[in-house]
């Protein structure tokens, strides 16, 4: 049986992550909290609006209402990686090699290891951001389309048109499709060789949540009564199949999801605060998290996929060990 | 079962936080007005979204930048936009909850302000958390003539607003106000309007109005609709319990040809009937706004069902449309149905043939 260790926060969640191996929990008011031999915390931000684990599993990079962008390590050291003024730092994305990227308003900005920072200047905000997982290659989601930089060159960048506001955006792990999120229920890809377009609608409400499978082949989805898992085993992805639905249920909407890092299992958080384990094989559920106070906004499976860490819409957080 | 659903509406309606958006041009007040509400002891805390920190300031600790990002929605629907920015910066503060207990979105003399409107009717998660309260323009006195002449903006921030203030009156010949507010009546015959110097009305005139809550709209207003005194404006000491001119007018008015200073590019058409056909004018109401939807900035109606003990009202942006009943008919009321229209090029001719055709 899955056993639940609660911690109860008091700000909404924004990411869950773990950092060499110990869960934390980066919430709203700018505080991310951890659970190292004890609950321990570190104030980052006054107000965190964006965060994301660093490629290598060691610190997280936040951006705050404060216009900072920060790297917090998991021994609890942060440093300022950059300041831009009174904005808001709306999105940050961990790239390779240490770099950093990060949105603020119009402008994508790259920070590499050694603190050089490139801007790079667009005529509408940008919303989402992503780094290819190979390569220097930076995507944007904006109006009407996608843009790739190449923040290691001086190369042109190359644009993905498609009509409409695209707000998140990410990278298969193979690197072959870009999809993005969009204001729209919907998500829209890419296949980057060819340019040909994925149209993947249908959905309720706005698609706020992602997670690629392990080794890519699924992409698991929020924005519907169940995880929308749509299959990316073949050359042209999921064009012309139909999505998996796992945990369908009648009178809740799906908010968070997250691929198991080793099994074909994703983790599956409701706006009551539920959370299920759905397996893609045989569509079987388990019950990780009963009903709680908020929406889960946020979870995270540790490297061994043994432990779940969650956080809420209210702050009520924790970690599911599935093996209990 | 949880919290969540156990809530009844009228919780989670107490908890969607109050949106005040305020238009005007550069030099019309709006900084005086705004720090006023961000100053005063009202004991409310606020959020400020602005287009860009002004060079006067702003007395407020929290203030947000965003860039005006209109997106127009991939639904086939020009009048379709929502403000991107607002979406993203209402998302942001919204997640911490307690820090403020209003919004004001303060937007330029320049900005369109239909997708701001329609950010808190079209995003679900925006309309979650927040609910549109009113849209307040502020006009010079001396310079709007001018404004109305030179662009459409001007005319469409006076077109959309649900409270209009006439500022820096001290600045124009008593004739010169009686003319601008005839002008202002013309192109919105829904708003109220107050005289103002330096910003200084009351800020219960500008503050939690309810001008989209169907609960509460038309019903607290004495000027909703009311065309039988379309001149009546609100000066400092007007208390709403004057009398009422009590000439008919008939069936309809075109308000629009009111003055020289205004060229009648906005007009507002007021419907009158009796009792409608629901079966027949929900229809109707919903094609109309589906087919003249880009030419509608605004509607507001009151709508006497036959049969129906209860009042209906309506209430649109473009082709937004919400309905709802409200409470019922009380016997001192007369029940006839009401509806105005404010919009460009309105078949006037076309809309009270198939609205009256809807009477049961």
């Amino acid at each position: 049986m899955p056993t639940v260790a609660p911690l109860d926060l008091d700000s909404q969640c924004i990411a869950a992550a773990w950092l060499n191996n110990i869960p934390h929990f980066a919430l709203a008011d700018g505080v991310v909290h951890r659970l190292d031999n004890g609950h321990k915390w570190t104030e980052l931000h006054d107000g965190l609006l964006a965060a994301c684990i660093g490629q290598d599993s060691a610190c997280l990079i936040t951006g705050g209402e404060d216009g900072r962008v920060a790297r917090l390590s998991s021994d609890g050291a942060m440093e300022t990686l950059a300041e831009i003024g009174r904005k808001w730092v709306t999105s940050v994305a961990a790239g390779p090699q240490g770099a950093v990227g990060f949105a603020v308003g119009r402008s994508a900005h790259v920070r590499f290891a050694d603190g050089k920072q490139r801007e790079f200047q667009h005529p509408r905000s940008v919303e989402g951001i992503a780094f290819a997982p190979k390569g220097m290659r930076l995507a944007i989601a904006r109006y009407n389309g996608a843009t790739l930089h190449f923040p290691a060159t001086e190369g042109k960048p190359t644009e993905l048109e498609w009509a409409g506001p695209h707000t998140g955006i990410t990278f298969s792990p193979d690197g072959k499709f870009l999809v993005t999120t969009m204001q729209e229920n919907a998500l829209h890809g890419w296949k980057l060789a060819d340019g040909k377009h994925m149209r993947m609608a249908g959905y309720p409400a706005k698609v706020k949540s992602f997670s690629w499978s392990a080794k890519g082949k699924w992409l698991a989805t929020s924005g519907a009564p169940a995880a929308i898992i749509w299959p990316f085993q073949a050359k042209d992805g999921p064009m012309g199949k139909a999505p998996l639905e796992l945990g369908t249920r009648g009178d809740t909407m799906v908010t968070q999801v997250c691929c198991h890092p080793t099994e074909e299992i994703v983790a599956i958080g409701y706006t009551d605060g539920m959370i299920l384990a759905g397996r893609f094989a045989d569509q079987k559920e388990v019950l990780l998290r009963r009903q709680g106070k908020g929406a889960i906004t946020a979870m995270a499976w540790d490297d061994e996929g043994r432990r779940l860490a969650f956080g809420t819409e209210s702050g009520e957080s924790g970690v599911i060990d599935i093996a209990g | 079962m949880s919290d969540v659903q156990t809530e009844t509406p009228g919780e989670a309606e107490a908890k969607q936080i109050p949106v005040t958006v305020l238009t005007g041009y550069l030099g019309s007040g709006k900084t005086t007005l705004l720090n006023r509400i961000l100053t005063e002891d009202h004991g409310k805390r606020y959020a400020v979204i602005v287009n860009e920190f002004g060079e006067i300031g702003i007395d407020n600790d929290l203030i947000v930048e965003s860039d005006e990002e209109i997106y127009e929605m991939n639904n086939g629907c020009v009048c379709c936009t929502v403000r991107g920015d607002l979406v993203r910066v209402v998302e942001g503060l919204t997640r911490r909850a307690g820090r403020f207990d209003a919004i004001v979105v303060e937007t330029t003399g320049l900005a369109d302000p239909a997708p701001v409107a329609q950010t808190f009717f079209m995003d679900d998660d925006v309309r979650a958390k927040t609910r549109l309260d009113a849209v307040v323009a502020l006009v010079d006195a001396k310079h709007l003539p001018l404004r109305l002449k030179d662009s459409n903006e001007a005319e469409d921030q006076i077109a959309f607003a649900d409270v209009v203030i006439v500022n820096k009156t001290d600045l124009v010949t008593p004739e010169e106000l009686a003319a601008l507010e005839a002008t202002i009546r013309a192109i919105n015959p829904m708003a109220r309007i107050h005289r103002s110097e330096r910003a200084s009305v009351s800020l219960s005139e500008v503050l939690d109005r309810g001008a989209f809550d169907l609960k509460r709209v038309l019903d607290n207003d004495p000027h909703f609709l009311d065309q039988d005194h379309p001149d009546h404006v609100c000066g400092p000491d007007c208390d709403h319990d004057h009398h009422h001119h009590d000439h008919d007018h008939g069936h309809h008015h075109h308000h629009g040809e009111a003055s020289p200073i205004h060229d009648a590019g906005v007009k507002s058409l007021s419907l009158r009937a009796g009792e409608m056909d629901p079966k027949k004018f929900l229809p109707w109401l919903e094609k109309t706004t589906q087919i003249d939807g880009p030419n509608i900035l605004r509607l507001k109606g009151i709508i006497a069902f036959a049969d129906d003990p209860d009042r209906f009202v309506v209430q649109g942006v473009h082709m937004i449309v919400e309905g709802d009943h409200q409470r019922p008919w009380r016997d001192d009321e007369k029940r006839e149905t009401r509806l105005v229209f404010i919009g460009r090029d309105l078949d006037t001719e076309r809309l009270q043939r198939t609205f009256e055709a809807c009477q049961a």
